[in-house]
């Protein structure tokens, strides 16, 4: 029976519209995933070289002290990432497989998962160091590792529930951020009550069993969640709330663009996935901080401080313009054959980056608190953003020919989140030319030239506004028929 | 006001479309017939500057629909979902296309007003996005957005598919009243050889791309449509 479930997965895959065109992609998405195995492995290995040798202190007692923020991020990683388990369920309902053989197939898939994998590429080499190097007894070793297993899995599983619920995200990261926030400033340490708990599962087989037993408690709840709601009406269907006509007269002031700004700010508030962009554009109001707080040493450079004011001002720019125009990939054909100024459609989307990147921009004024200096990196990239990046995402997107189902999320295996880790890869390079500038300016001369280099380069930008929206324009006419086959294929 | 030149579709050594020459009138209420496959919405798309076809062209109001889009404020059309924006409602779809097509609000309810009756109390109103709809709901919905604007020419892509049969015959009647004003060109495609001869003047039957009848509807046509499928 699951020989079928494999071969449909199988072609589904080969045969999808993204997989066909994107070989480019696809290695860049190897090599991702090549380098974030090595950065496990030796992360692993540092890790335990490090604490052992600079710090003098045991290795495992120090992770342990870490571990529940390893798996709380693992969590909100897997919320925001992993896919649920896809699988075209509907044509299968009638057929004669038994529904719980439909799941096992769905949740055999996730526990196959990149995001359950990639985390052995850590501990595995750590555990060998344990017992090699640290002279633990193997069989605690393998306790602790067992135990750890169970809690990645717990994890894989609690996320195929919580995936149902909207906005979990924010309850769950506003806690984490408080907790963080606590230790920081040394009013409360979660980790010393955590840290016996991780210990115990190295010390003792019972305490082992603890996630054991959450595991098969979770795995039996999803199952069960699952097999009930395969129903079309239940976990398959879409559900459809009560809704008001929306006015949105008041951007008539806009002029023609208004047209299509009405439209896209109903697209980015009826929508799941385009809400998500909105949910990007804040987490990564925080990315900063990983920065200028000076925690993670790597990062210390000025260089950096450029990199960092892109990510904090741009991440609704660099979520939401990558995919211009495929937001509208379900009803392209309609917007084809209208008489659309395509400049006024392109502008529209224009001025959406730009006034989130304002927004993003004032928000990030607590900033401040790290020094004006930071905050002036910060407004240095929003103009980065603002005139360069806008223009270069939109260049961008008008190469993806990616459907977007903007419905998808609803279905009970779709997948569910939106944005991907495609979309955060392909954000790269436009990082990169603002980061040299600085880097000449502050180098040859000072941090202030470096600064005015990229705002420089950020106000002439601007100048080139028309030039890439005419470039733009001819794509969209140019790849006009392809695109419309492409966004045909719906995965 | 439509030519069509030596137009062929291939698609890898297949030909799906192959017509030497169509001419339809200004005014003419044009029904297409034919089988799965024979061509008929791959002959719209073309129309519609949709699809890229293989060789030829075609002329709507005396311009190549590929080589300008001036044609396109002119003509309106409705083949399938793909010309819904799901996430809007009913009224919100139809401002947004009256918007495009150069017409305010007070345009738009004035010619929405005219089809309360087609709407059967299930469209204006609702408190639904249209992707939430039925799609007999939705293609009501698709059909009279495509009369937003005063087109000249109207194509519909099986208006009357997934439609309730007192729908059905409403739509007749629209059909038939637009293609009483000679300004207006209705390109209707249909499986049913009933409806599409009684709303049209002209029909055309396509077999595997190939224009086999072009018949001007008569007393006689239903049944020489029904002959010819009874093959």
């Amino acid at each position: 029976m699951f020989k079928h479930f494999i071969t449909l997965q199988w072609k589904s895959f080969w045969r999808s519209a993204s997989m066909t065109s994107g070989l480019f992609m696809k290695l860049f998405m190897g090599f991702w995933a090549v380098w974030l195995i090595i950065m496990m492995v030796s992360g692993g290995a540092g890790a335990f070289f490090y604490i052992k040798k600079e710090l003098s202190l045991d290795p495992l007692q120090v992770v342990n002290r870490f571990l529940i923020y390893w798996m709380i991020a693992d969590l909100i990683f897997r919320y925001a990432l992993q896919k649920m388990p896809v699988i075209n369920i509907k044509p299968l309902l009638l057929l004669p497989f038994k529904k719980k053989k439909i799941v096992s197939f769905a949740f055999g898939k996730t526990v196959l998962s990149f995001f359950n994998i990639v985390h052995a590429f850590f501990f595995i080499p750590f555990s060998i160091l344990l017992v090699a190097e640290g002279n633990h007894p193997l069989g605690n070793v393998i306790l602790w590792n067992i135990g750890l297993i169970a809690i990645i899995y717990s994890s894989n599983f609690l996320n195929i529930l919580l995936n149902k619920k909207d906005n979990l995200i924010f309850l769950v990261g506003g806690i984490v951020a408080i907790l963080i926030g606590l230790q920081y400033f040394g009013y409360f340490d979660i980790t010393v009550y955590t840290a016996p708990f991780f210990q115990g599962l190295y010390d003792s087989w019972i305490i082992v069993l603890i996630p054991v037993v959450v595991l098969i408690i979770l795995l039996a709840l999803s199952f069960r969640s699952f097999v009930f709601d395969l129903y079309l009406d239940a976990g398959l269907a879409s559900k459809s709330k009560d809704i008001k006509t929306e006015n949105l007269d008041w951007l008539n002031r806009f002029g023609k663009t208004a047209t299509f700004l009405k439209n896209d700010i109903k697209l980015i508030k009826r929508n799941k996935r385009a809400r998500s962009t909105v949910l990007v554009s804040v987490l990564f109001l925080f990315y900063g901080l990983l920065f200028f707080t000076g925690s993670v040493e790597q990062y210390d450079g000025p260089v950096f401080r450029i990199f960092a004011a892109i990510f904090v001002t741009g991440g609704f720019l660099l979520s939401f313009g990558q995919f211009v125009p495929s937001w509208d990939s379900s009803y392209y054909p309609l917007m084809m054959s209208q008489n659309i100024k395509y400049k006024e459609y392109l502008s529209s989307k224009w001025w959406l980056m730009v006034i989130a990147t304002l927004i993003s921009t004032v928000l990030a004024s607590g900033y401040l608190y790290y020094g004006w200096e930071v905050y002036l990196a910060i407004i240095v990239g929003a103009i980065y953003n603002i005139g360069v990046n806008s223009h270069v995402v939109l260049w961008a997107g008008a190469y993806v020919k990616t459907p977007i189902d903007l419905t998808s999320n609803k279905k009970a295996f779709g997948d569910r989140q939106a944005f991907n880790t495609k979309t955060l890869l392909l954000s790269l390079p436009k990082m990169v030319l603002p980061m040299i500038l600085y880097a000449i300016g502050h180098y040859a001369y000072s941090p202030y030239a470096g600064y005015a280099l990229v705002t420089i380069a950020g106000i002439a930008g601007f100048a080139f506004k028309d030039k890439v929206f005419d470039k733009i324009e001819s794509i969209y006419r140019s790849e006009k028929y392809k695109t419309i086959v492409a966004y045909k294929q719906k995965n | 006001m439509i030519a069509v030149h030596n137009l062929t579709k291939t698609y890898t050594g297949n030909t799906v479309l192959n017509i030497d020459h169509l001419e339809i009138p200004k005014g003419n209420s044009f029904g297409l017939v034919g089988n799965n496959g024979a061509g008929k919405t791959t002959l719209f798309s073309a129309l519609l500057d949709l699809i890229k076809p293989t060789s030829g062209h075609i002329e709507n109001n005396g311009i190549k629909v590929n080589e300008s889009e001036e044609w396109k404020s002119v003509t309106a059309a409705f083949i399938d979902e793909t010309f819904l924006i799901g996430y809007l409602t009913a009224e919100e779809y139809f401002y947004f296309i009256g918007e495009l097509r150069g017409q305010n609000k007070a345009d738009v309810d004035a010619l929405l007003s005219n089809f309360e009756d087609f709407f059967h109390g299930e469209i204006l109103g609702q408190k639904k996005y249209l992707r939430d709809l039925s799609k007999g709901n939705q293609k009501k919905v698709g059909i009279i957005a495509s009369f937003i604007g005063n087109p000249e020419v109207i194509i519909l892509d099986e208006p009357f598919a997934n439609l309730d049969p007192t729908t059905q015959i409403r739509l007749k009647k629209i059909i038939k009243e637009l293609s009483a004003n000679p300004e207006i060109t209705v390109l209707v495609s249909s499986h049913d050889l009933m409806h599409v001869t009684e709303v049209c003047d002209r029909i055309v039957v396509l077999d595997k791309g190939e224009v086999v009848k072009d018949i001007a509807t008569s007393e006689e046509t239903l049944r020489e449509l029904e002959a010819h499928f009874n093959k």
